[in-house]
């Protein structure tokens, strides 16, 4: 009966929850009631025997992912203002009555399926977190070492991606042009346009004394 | 004892709720949340799976999805703040530059 009492109360929140996430216009809410679906979905998983699953999305989930998305919101410092409208009104309807209808569909294939699925009671074994550590390390480690290895190339490639551009690096070919450019032309002035003839003239005579 | 039933619906619930937002918003941000949304939608589906036929490769593959998670969310939240330096937004109605 407790166990009924806990579902209701954190299901509602976690919908409730992911509603926020979904239709506030500010991103900072979204991400915040973001935090209280997870939270409630890891009281799910300690109900259904999954306590490891829960620290992990408290800790992994809530933890690190969420921080991270907090901190590029505030970075980025997307207020209110930045957020656009929303789309139009077909495309609104079409995602709804999509969405809609695969809730139908997967809803009443699962009613079909396991409707009357009595649960087993709880089984020490599925809980035990030895258990879990031994199958993760000896039949799925190579699947292991490869998400460690994603992670790697993740963490290379966001370093990339956001690495502000460095000022461009003088090299022996740039100084020559950019000296090209504001050679003086033949009237004596320094010409503007690259492609001014006096500046091909300069440029040649830079090219010249170069070789 | 639950129904495992409606741990699916919740899930199911969920999942149709985060697609709504990925379809709908245009602030990258959000539409990113949602996404993440729909990830731990199924993530629900793998553990309750796990619970009613009394397996624990569920809760390995939960794992993995994690881990998937963390990795896409660096990347992408690299990638927005890629976008915001060179366009100063990221409506992504207007960041349209591969749009033809």
């Amino acid at each position: 009966m407790i166990e009924v009492a806990i579902f209701a109360i954190f299901a509602a929140l976690a919908l409730a929850s992911a509603l926020v996430v979904v239709l506030h216009r500010n991103p900072v809410y979204s991400t915040m009631s973001l935090v209280v679906t997870l939270i409630s979905l890891a009281v799910l998983f300690v109900l259904l025997g999954a306590p490891f699953i829960a620290a992990l999305q408290v800790l992994i989930y809530t933890g690190a992912i969420v921080v991270l998305f907090l901190f590029v919101v505030m970075l980025l410092n997307i207020g209110r203002e930045e957020i656009g409208e929303q789309r139009g009104l077909v495309q609104k309807g079409a995602a709804v009555v999509g969405a809609g209808a695969l809730l139908v569909i997967v809803g009443l294939s699962y009613m079909e399926g396991y409707g009357g699925a009595e649960l087993a009671p709880l089984d020490e074994e599925l809980v035990s977190l030895t258990g879990l550590a031994a199958e993760l390390f000896g039949r799925y480690l190579l699947t292991f070492e490869l998400v460690g290895l994603l992670l790697l190339v993740a963490v290379i490639a966001a370093t990339v991606l956001a690495a502000r551009e460095r000022p461009a690096v003088p090299t022996v070919g740039r100084d020559l042009a950019t000296a090209a450019t504001l050679e003086p032309g033949e009237d004596g002035l320094v010409s503007e346009r690259p492609d001014d003839e006096g500046d091909l003239a300069g440029s040649a005579g830079v090219a010249g004394g170069a070789g | 004892m639950v129904p495992i039933a409606w741990y699916l619906l919740l899930a199911a619930l969920l999942f149709a709720i985060g697609t709504v937002g990925a379809l709908t918003r245009r602030n990258g941000i959000t539409i990113f949340l949602s996404i993440e949304l729909m990830l731990n939608s199924v993530n629900l589906t793998l553990v309750s799976y796990s619970r009613l036929l009394d397996d624990r490769t569920g809760q390995l593959v939960v794992f993995f999805v994690l881990a998937v998670a963390a990795a896409e969310a660096a990347v992408g939240l690299a990638l927005f703040i890629a976008v915001y330096r060179h366009r100063r937004t990221i409506d992504l109605d207007r960041v349209n530059l591969l749009r033809w």
